[in-house]
């Protein structure tokens, strides 16, 4: 294959290496070619993107923040290191993608053209990789996943539909030739041959909502931002991802940057925007780093700046750290922050498509959102609409952790059962535990028992069902989860990140998370659930802003479907499912104990009394349940309810 | 050695805040970028700085003194030579961060009610999510992402952060 490639690039010269200016412009429709030389481009990047340039091999490393955490830039010495070693460095190119999502398999490897896909990949396993698979097609199964060489084919991916996701991982995100091959702002190329009311409606049409919780119509929002009259208007991408169980944002931007960036020109143009913020939380550092880059790339080849690709479109991009506050993705809170104010969210109306950043209009859209439009763009709202339900069009990504086999991201059609993700693309949960519940949608949304394996996962189902789609987290416990103390965290979440601007939210979360450690530590009455549900009413009702009035969403939603454990902790004083510490009761098993006081003696309160070589006794009245004998004891002797 | 070394707070340096106001400017959206430069020449905001900020800025003391206590990544108070910070976003939660923080605590010995050593040695934070929730639960040491963190990993990680010092 690199025998033709040699002939073509006679003229051209085109590599991750060397990327080719020309090659890039023309691609992008900037310089004008003769029919032999289009010819000539098509080929170079199909041959571009089936080897990446004049390799025979190439080795794909995951470069994602999971993957990197378990080793990744270990292995990337040590496989630079033995292809010296084997001579055979120039033939083989080493790319390090984005996240591919499937990061509990980390660091993932993946070698082309052979197409196998490694997991769990050690420095000590790439000599084998190299001699084996690189030089003779050996595959290694000890590094397969299941015994599956092909990743599209292991079940984690088959079910998924991979439309936002599926450049990353599979380009190099420091790379803007690699993107462009692989078609990245042909959709902007299509936009803006469209009247800007035309790529509205087209929004409008396909129905796209917001991928970052409120789930509204990008299609309206922009056409509320086009119809305010300004000279001057803004686009903002919000990455301010701060729901804790959601990295889909952070995996799209480290791994696919361009795309975001295409979708804000192509929002800049619909809207008269000719300005961009990306907000992106400072606990992103590789995000930032990576979207840095690909804002330097863009203007260095006339991407964004002034006459944008030769269109006579202005667009330039400025990227906004955020500082670490839970409420600045609210949107007003966020246009407060990047304004160099107290993150504090303002009354709306007016809404920011008529007054928002600097008091301009403003249109503020998610990164996953704003993923989605160059696709709708280049391929259209019946594609688009091929997926999905007819209120809740395309596809979502979500953040699967928790206490599931396979952790990571997923992108599946809206309108999937959570079964379909559970069991076959997670696996099932972690050492065949039951399945409890799925909390959704972070601090904002809330938790779905066993009845719900079956409804289809969109916005209004979600949202009749007490829960959100949220930004997309969605976390799987089983029954060693306890559900209250799971709504009392995400109550001391919202609790300390409150702004504390309007009353309801600022006290009724404090009081609501009074009780909830009250019950917790075995302390609370039946009258607390009356109080609560009062509370969670008032604070839903009168808050300001998303922040407060979704905050009683997880107790609300455990207290529905899960009411009698809160009934357990308040009559029973106990803990179903063992974990509340102040609940759990520590009893020594005579059958086991063989009398060695050692637990006695590491007793804070001495309430373990016996006598040696016969069993011992802890005195419940005594017991401050600090769990200091069940680490101490040699025989398991100690049990834990 | 080492640790003697980072008892010693950093000069108040005003040169170096005024270099990084005028790389910013003074416009009001410059506020947050300049306290984020600070913090991270000095490694919290003392409050003499701020002051300067807000006369060189003009903005209001009371303003640059609210921005700077509002966001979780700001600190007035002195921050140590190393940053460990644990996530207890819901996955980590769920996957018992808890318990890591605890150990954290003690083997680090940092005192009730704070957050740093008294020697200025080592910092803990909790951090609500640090998106990597597929290696929950996930502790982060002066940028060093670690996942997937047991019990028995706490002294193994400490370990390697003192080693660091001697690099």
């Amino acid at each position: 294959m690199s025998k033709i490639f040699e002939e073509l690039t006679r003229e051209v010269v085109n590599t991750p290496k060397v990327p080719c200016r020309e090659f890039i412009q023309a691609k992008l429709g900037l310089i004008e070619l003769n029919d032999e030389k289009k010819k000539l481009a098509e080929e170079l990047s199909t041959i571009y993107r089936r080897e990446s340039g004049i390799f025979d091999c190439q080795i794909a490393l995951c470069k994602g923040t999971g993957c990197q955490s378990s080793g990744e830039i270990a292995l990337w010495n040590r496989i630079d290191e033995i292809l010296k070693e084997k001579g055979i460095r120039d033939r083989v190119n080493i790319v390090e993608t984005g996240c591919r999502g499937f990061c509990e398999m980390g660091p993932l490897v993946e070698i082309f053209p052979q197409h196998i896909f490694y997991c769990k990949v050690k420095p000590e396993n790439i000599e084998d990789i190299i001699t084996k698979t690189v030089m003779n097609n050996e595959v290694i199964e000890e590094l397969l996943f299941d015994g599956i060489p092909i990743a599209e084919e292991i079940p984690f991916y088959k079910k998924q539909v991979r439309r936002v996701l599926k450049e990353s991982g599979h380009i190099n995100p420091e790379n803007l030739n690699d993107s462009v091959v692989h078609g990245s702002y042909q959709g902007f190329l299509k936009a803006i041959k469209m009247t800007p009311e035309e790529v509205v409606q087209t929004m409008i049409d396909s129905g796209l909502r917001g991928r970052g919780g409120g789930g509204f119509s990008t299609g309206l929002k922009w056409k509320f931002t086009k119809a305010s009259d300004s000279a001057k208007k803004y686009i903002v991408c919000n990455a301010d991802e701060g729901d804790p169980g959601a990295f889909m944002d952070r995996s799209l931007l480290e791994g696919d940057p361009h795309k975001i960036i295409e979708g804000m020109m192509i929002g800049g143009y619909a809207t008269g925007a000719d300005e961009g913020y990306i907000y992106v939380r400072a606990e992103y550092p590789l995000a930032i780093h990576r979207l840095e880059i690909a804002i330097a790339q863009c203007r260095e080849f006339g991407i964004l700046g002034e006459n944008v690709l030769g269109t006579g479109f202005n667009f330039d991009l400025k990227i906004k750290q955020g500082a670490g506050a839970f409420v600045c993705g609210e949107e007003t809170a966020l246009i407060s922050s990047i304004e160099g104010k107290r993150g504090m969210p303002t009354v709306k109306p007016p809404f920011p498509s008529t007054s928002g950043l600097f008091g301009k209009p403003t249109s503020i859209n998610n990164v996953e959102t704003l993923a989605n439009v160059p696709l709708i763009l280049n391929n259209g709202v019946k594609w688009f609409r091929e997926v999905g339900t007819e209120k809740s069009a395309g596809t979502k990504v979500f953040a699967m952790t928790g206490k599931i086999r396979n952790t990571g991201l997923v992108e599946v059609p809206l309108g999937i059962t959570l079964r379909e993700i559970v069991y076959e693309i997670g696996g099932g949960l972690k050492n065949g535990a039951n399945f409890k519940a799925a909390q959704i949608g972070g601090p904002s949304g809330g938790c779905l028992n066993e009845e719900h394996l079956d409804m289809p996962l969109d916005y209004d189902s979600l949202k009749a069902a007490g829960a959100m789609v949220g930004s997309g987290g969605l976390v799987i416990l089983d029954d060693k989860t306890c559900m209250v103390e799971t709504a009392r965290y995400f109550m001391s979440f919202t609790q300390s990140e409150s702004c504390g601007k309007c009353i309801p939210c600022r006290e009724g979360t404090g009081r609501m998370l009074e009780i909830m450690e009250r019950i917790v530590a075995g302390r609370g009455t039946m009258n607390d659930i009356t109080l609560l549900e009062e509370l969670a009413c008032t604070i839903k009702n009168a808050s300001l802003c998303g922040l407060g009035k979704t905050a009683p969403n997880p107790v609300l939603s455990t207290l529905k479907y899960f009411r009698d454990e809160y009934i357990a902790h308040i009559q029973d004083k106990r803990c179903p499912a063992g974990q509340c510490d102040a609940l759990k009761r520590y009893e020594i098993i005579p059958e086991e104990c063989r009398g060695c006081s050692k637990c006695s003696r590491v007793c804070p309160v001495g309430a373990i009394s016996g006598e040696i070589k016969k069993p011992f006794v802890i005195d419940q009245d005594k017991c401050i349940k600090c769990g200091a004998c069940f680490e101490a004891c040699p025989f398991n002797a100690i049990k834990v309810g | 050695m080492a640790k003697t070394e980072t008892v010693q707070e950093p000069l108040r340096n005003f040169a170096k805040v005024k270099e990084i106001i005028e790389k910013f400017g003074t416009d009001r959206s410059a506020l947050i970028p300049v306290l984020q430069a600070i913090q991270g020449e000095f490694r919290y905001l003392p409050q003499e700085m701020l002051s300067f900020v807000a006369t060189a800025m003009g903005i209001p003391q009371a303003e640059v003194f609210g921005v700077a206590t509002f966001y979780a990544q700001f600190s007035t108070q002195p921050k140590g030579k190393h940053i460990v910070q644990v996530c207890d976003g819901t996955a980590c939660h769920v996957r018992g961060s808890s318990e890591i923080i605890k150990k954290f605590k003690k083997d680090l010995q940092i005192p009730e009610g704070s957050t740093t050593t008294e020697d200025l040695y080592v910092t803990l934070e909790t951090v609500s999510c640090l998106g990597a929730c597929a290696l929950a639960p996930a502790v982060v040491v002066d940028g060093k992402v670690y996942g997937n963190v047991n019990f028995d990993d706490v002294a193994k990680i400490i370990m390697s952060m003192k080693e660091s010092d001697n690099e």
